[in-house]
């Protein structure tokens, strides 16, 4: 390791190069997210308690999602929600992606991209902001359903969960995007065409040309709304009301309101775990390699 | 034939409803801002008004978490950068056993709930007392930022032809010689951008930075905080500066870029 970064680097370099590197993935990425796991197998104890005879490991901060029923129904919710949000995303995306990548011409494809990128710079609060004012109780969405007469009364958008899933599709879909305009991108158009000169459809051409060619892009898209959605704390916080509470917000109470950090890790790392769950269930189900995500 | 051309119309004009989708609510905040409402709203329409964005100018506490955000941007600048740029030069030179695991780890940070990767810096640090604040933030966001760097930095590096640098070694350059006239002139439209990203991520950063902020608000929790409490237009002020300036920023990118394409063309 060190033989070849010295040969190309020189030895001083290369020490950096590593020194670096063990900073950032020792200190920052592999021991903290360890001290959060021994943290959630603890007790939460006073200070003074802590190396005495109650500090001894135990699954109990676990069990108290499963004796808890709100927090079950919250963390399952949490799961299906982020999973239906994955998939309207998938829905929405392909079409825009692929009409990006092979139907329109390069110059319309660069405007169409340099559009799509200015709401991905605006930040997640501001697009989540600006769904809470089309979604409010009196807002403009209300008003023009009303003036269509498809309403009676107004409807309480932002009182369920329907306001989340919205908010999260929109705030999400450049994420599922652009890894799949990426992957058909790469797609010899040549193969579109012979398709379909001999003869296939075109839901044939996509299910068995395009689709199969595009399915890396899929899968970080999906890895990456997926995991965006299920840790989201901002836009349940904004669209969502008490009643339509996110495991995200569970956590967020357990470390700032409840005080017991060592229940808002063991929380945190089922929210952790349930992400790697779907990363491993996405790479079976499209065959892809750790390698081919996120490139 | 006809199918066809029926199914290119439909799909414009689901490009063309998906962009409304994509614009209509930024614009509909816009608007509120001029509106002369208490609340933000469009409807209903109360007359123009310029008095949010006065009210923005004297909100005190904006100004404090502009000023935070743009430190803590800045600190994540110096210390995500160089370490991306270390990881991107050791994948491009290391082969070997264990070079995907050291890929996969390196990655790892940007499959991580944002809020998770804020948990577990706050949680480690408290065993050196140090509490949420400027500096935890600054930590929290380059676990994660630093790796977007190594990929854009990677991305590059992958095109490199590495003879370039034998050529400058066999001639008699030193291996730092090489790297500072050779690789990082190579590297630097990459690192630019990477900086940029790099600023922009911290910047909006939510998640992972409401979790190790302590007292530190910036600007992003700021907006955050005020539409769920004493939420008004100068919000929507802020907002509409906001994406002003990024609106502005993209036009300049694309020119910049169509005339790079221009002079490489002609």
């Amino acid at each position: 390791m060190f033989s070849q970064l010295k040969a190309r680097f020189g030895s001083s370099l290369a020490v950096g190069i590593l020194g670096m590197i063990a900073i950032w993935l020792l200190g920052m990425v592999i021991l903290p997210q360890l001290l959060m796991v021994d943290y959630s197998f603890r007790p939460n104890l006073f200070p003074s308690e802590i190396g005495g005879p109650k500090d001894v490991y135990s699954l109990g901060n676990y069990e108290t999602l499963f004796s808890n029923l709100i927090h079950l129904k919250i963390f399952l919710k949490t799961i299906w929600s982020s999973v239906l949000v994955t998939v309207l995303t998938l829905l929405v995306s392909y079409p825009i992606a692929f009409y990006l990548a092979k139907v329109a011409t390069p110059r319309q494809a660069a405007f169409c991209l340099l559009l799509l990128v200015i709401p991905f710079w605006i930040n997640e609060i501001l697009r989540t902001f600006a769904w809470y004012i089309i979604l409010a109780y009196k807002g403009p969405l209300n008003a023009m359903l009303l003036g269509m007469g498809v309403i009676d009364r107004p409807i309480r958008f932002l009182s369920g969960d329907g306001g989340v899933l919205i908010g999260m599709v929109y705030a999400y879909i450049l994420f599922m995007i652009f890894p799949i305009y990426n992957a058909i991108e790469s797609l010899d158009t040549n193969q579109v065409k012979a398709a379909r000169n001999l003869g296939a459809g075109w839901i044939r051409t996509h299910w068995r040309v395009i689709i199969p060619h595009a399915k890396p892009g899929i899968a970080t898209g999906c890895i990456m709304t997926f995991m965006l959605a299920a840790g989201s704390y901002a836009v349940p916080s904004l669209l969502g009301s008490p009643g339509s509470r996110w495991f995200t917000q569970i956590i967020y109470n357990w470390f700032f309101e409840g005080g017991d950090w060592n229940q808002g890790a063991a929380y945190a790392f089922l929210l952790l775990i349930i992400c790697i769950g779907f990363i491993a269930l996405v790479m079976r189900i499209f065959k892809v390699g750790l390698g081919d995500i996120a490139k | 034939m006809r199918s066809e051309t029926m199914l290119r119309w439909s799909i414009r004009f689901y490009i063309g409803v998906f962009f409304l989708y994509l614009f209509t609510p930024l614009i509909i905040m816009g608007l509120a801002t001029f509106n002369d409402s208490r609340f933000p709203t469009v409807s209903p329409w109360k007359g123009f008004t310029l008095k949010w964005f006065s009210a923005l100018a004297e909100d005190g506490a904006m100004w404090h978490a502009l000023w935070i955000s743009v430190i803590v941007a800045i600190g994540v600048l110096v210390v995500a950068v160089p370490i991306g740029i270390c990881c991107a030069l050791f994948l491009s030179t290391f082969q070997g056993r264990g070079k995907t695991f050291l890929y996969s780890l390196m990655m790892s940070p940007l499959l991580t709930p944002g809020v998770i990767v804020g948990i577990s810096t706050l949680i480690f640090w408290k065993g050196f007392s140090v509490s949420g604040g400027v500096m935890l933030t600054v930590i929290a966001q380059t676990t994660f930022i630093a790796a977007y760097v190594m990929l854009m930095v990677l991305a590059r590096l992958q095109r490199f032809d590495r003879t370039l640098e034998n050529a400058a070694l066999s001639l008699g350059a030193t291996q730092w010689q090489t790297f500072r006239r050779i690789l990082l002139p190579y590297l630097k439209p990459a690192i630019i951008s990477a900086a940029g990203i790099a600023f922009l991520q911290s910047f909006e950063n939510y998640n992972t930075t409401l979790f190790v902020k302590g007292y530190d608000t910036t600007l992003t929790v700021y907006i955050a905080s005020k539409v769920r409490t004493g939420l008004t237009p100068a919000v929507n002020a802020l907002g509409l500066v906001m994406i002003s300036i990024t609106v502005i920023l993209a036009i300049v990118y694309e020119i910049k870029r169509r005339r790079e394409q221009q002079s490489m063309s002609g």
